[in-house]
């Protein structure tokens, strides 16, 4: 717990530097940023829409890598199940009791799979997993990019973007006047089920064992191909849950765009809560702020939002640092 | 509609193949040599976007390219030397870093561009360098259009490559860059200092990424835009494992994925009832199948993303 608050720490120090040089006062432009990621009950809540998706991402992320599974292809899941969630949602004839869930499933299915093609490229063939999942975000966003201009194109507006999904697809808004909506407990509830599975299941000691040593893992009877495959259809899926809940939950349509990064925001989410997903709960509040704050920084300071940006890759090297130091300490105490 | 088989048309191909070659035989021989020190730089990616940015603000403000694409090469050298300082001196996870370095040069690349250029309605541009147009070869019908009316920057690339054969094979500090890649405690033994070998290759990749990334912006294009690079840095990689960690194969590699890019962008023009989109994402589709096709006989250098310690 202490070392991503030490981490978080030295990112912001460093970020202070960045934000001298653009001519602000890092002290003043950081209160803007706490004032715009929680400073109010909108403002709060704004920042809970964001960390909506990356927490999602952010467990997609921390259990592929606890595997093992470099999946860098959130992005591209998320967009698969996004996919599926706008043409799910406009099936007619279905209370919402049963739109909801079959649309939660039906992108947790997309995404998975989509997630296991590459896994199962590594595991069959051994293909480097950092390369084909990134590739694919692209193979995916450029598909969906040309099915929305090509095919979905709005008849009044020319506007790429799918029909609106029904009234009954619709996760419910939990306030009144604010756009926060039931994919947020959906996400919180993933995190403790993937932390009970992680922790108490057999199937998340085979994962853990995969991870650790896949050689020993396969000596001690773990079929390690089949955990890699299974895992990925469960990182895929949770991306693609991020994907559904900004469809049915936010825009009601599927654009170009409707993830801001998300999928590759969730590396820096699962990193800084070192692959725990209870910590990728405060994790993903914590970039989400840093997201939602950044545009009422720059509103005010000038201060490029793309800070937000920097903030994510520094505070992943600083946490590896962090976490350096952790096992040196360690050493020192051993010897 | 144009024909496929059409002279103008292949000669069109071919020429925009080496121009969309260029900057991907810079990132992959510079990634050649990372790896094969032991290193995998998937930070690639943001080195180039960098490269590419400050290449167009140092341009943009002192109205010389050169000194633009000088900069983009030092700062390559330094972002690739601090992945240096985190994975050779620090000795953390090759993945991780690289992820980091990709989203901290990115990052930092569009927040040094909308510092420098604020938001403006028409994104500023910059002279580019115009195509270099050999005298009496650039005449010869076909031939000349295809190889003799090139940036400069692309002869370059191609000198690179038997050059990067030769420094690899024939002389001792590619032997050393590639003791450190496949034994590095070996080479500590034979007096090879790894360490800094590491560096050094990690020096060279980085210069070559920074100018990678200038060619987009000061040859290619006279603009930076956000997301220009579009995975072709991790493409790059893709590219060394279809080359075999070998030179010359990892050139042919990228004429290979240059080919149908230039070719899907020419489809996009001769007007198929299908949206241009799909023809955008062959090339990455494409770079997945051959490294499939490219797994089974891959010779990974033994060290890649180990650390070395003379404790272990």
């Amino acid at each position: 717990m202490l070392l991503p608050v030490i981490a978080l720490i030295a990112a912001f120090v460093i970020g202070s530097i960045l934000i001298s040089v653009s001519g602000a006062n890092a002290w003043d432009a950081y209160l803007l940023l706490i004032e715009g990621a929680v400073g109010s009950p909108f403002a709060l809540f704004e920042t809970f829409i964001k960390m909506t998706p990356l927490c999602l991402t952010g467990l997609a992320v921390a259990i592929a890598f606890k595997a093992n599974f470099w999946n860098i292809g959130a992005e591209g899941q998320l967009y698969f199940a996004a996919l599926v969630a706008a043409l799910l949602g406009i099936v007619p004839g279905l209370p919402a009791f049963i739109h909801i869930p079959i649309i939660i499933i039906g992108g947790f299915i997309a995404g998975g799979l989509w997630a296991m093609l590459p896994a199962f490229l590594k595991v069959r063939f051994r293909v480097d997993d950092v390369v084909t999942t990134l590739m694919l975000n692209y193979v995916m966003i450029f598909a969906i990019q040309g099915i929305l201009d090509g095919y979905w194109r709005d008849k009044a507006s020319g506007w790429p973007h799918s029909p609106e999904v029904l009234l009954t697809a619709r996760y419910p808004q939990l306030l009144p006047e604010s756009r926060f909506h039931l994919g947020f407990f959906v996400a919180i509830i993933c995190a403790v089920l993937v932390y009970l599975l992680l922790r108490y299941t057999t199937l998340g000691y085979r994962l853990r064992a995969t991870g650790l040593n896949p050689k020993a893992a396969a000596f001690g009877g773990i079929n390690v191909k089949k955990t890699i495959l299974i895992v990925a259809f469960i990182s895929g899926g949770l991306a693609g849950l991020a994907g559904v809940g900004e469809v049915i939950g936010m825009q009601y349509y599927l654009v170009d765009g409707i993830s801001r990064s998300y999928g590759y925001a969730g590396i820096a989410v699962a990193l800084l809560a070192n692959l725990n997903p209870l910590g990728v709960i405060f994790s993903s509040f914590f970039f989400a702020a840093i997201f939602t704050g950044s545009q009422m920084m720059s509103r005010y300071t000038g201060v490029p939002v793309y800070f937000s940006d920097f903030m994510q890759g520094l505070t992943l090297i600083v946490m590896l640092i962090a976490l350096l130091f952790s096992k040196y300490s360690v050493r020192i105490r051993r010897s | 509609m144009e024909s496929i088989l059409s002279v103008t048309f292949i000669v069109g191909v071919l020429s925009a193949m080496l121009r969309i070659a260029t900057p991907l035989i810079l990132g992959t021989i510079g990634e050649l040599f990372n790896e094969r020190a032991g290193i995998l730089n998937l930070g690639i990616e943001g080195i180039v976007t960098f490269g590419a940015m400050s290449a167009f603000i140092i341009t943009l403000f002192t109205g010389n390219a050169y000194l633009g694409i000088l900069v983009a090469m030092v700062c390559g050298i330094l972002l690739s030397l601090l992945m240096g300082f985190l994975t050779v001196t620090l000795r953390l996870d090759q993945d991780v870093c690289g992820l980091g370095l990709l989203f901290l040069a990115s990052g930092l690349s569009y927040f040094i561009y909308r510092l420098a250029v604020g938001i403006q309605p028409v994104p500023p541009t910059i002279q580019n360098f115009s195509l270099l147009q050999i005298p009496l070869l650039s005449n010869i019908p076909y031939l000349g259009e295809i190889l003799f009316k090139q940036y400069s920057l692309f002869y370059i690339a191609i000198l690179l490559i038997p050059l990067s054969q030769f420094i690899l094979y024939k002389t001792h500090f590619g032997l050393n860059i590639r003791s450190c890649g496949e034994n590095p405690a070996a080479a500590d033994t034979m007096g090879v200092n790894v360490t800094r070998t590491r560096y050094q290759s990690l020096a060279i990749g980085g210069a070559l990424f920074g100018l990678a990334g200038a060619y987009f912006t000061v040859f290619q294009m006279n603009i930076f835009i956000f997301g220009m690079v579009a995975g072709r840095g991790i493409v790059c990689i893709a590219l060394v494992v279809f080359g075999n960690w070998k030179p010359v194969k990892c050139f042919l590699g990228a004429l290979l994925f240059a080919f149908i890019d230039a070719f899907q962008l020419r489809l996009q023009h001769i007007g198929l009832q299908v949206p241009y989109q799909f023809f955008l994402l062959l090339p990455y589709l494409f770079t997945v199948i051959v490294l499939v096709l490219a797994a089974r006989g891959a010779v990974y250098p033994q060290a890649l993303l180990k650390p070395y310690s003379r404790e272990d």
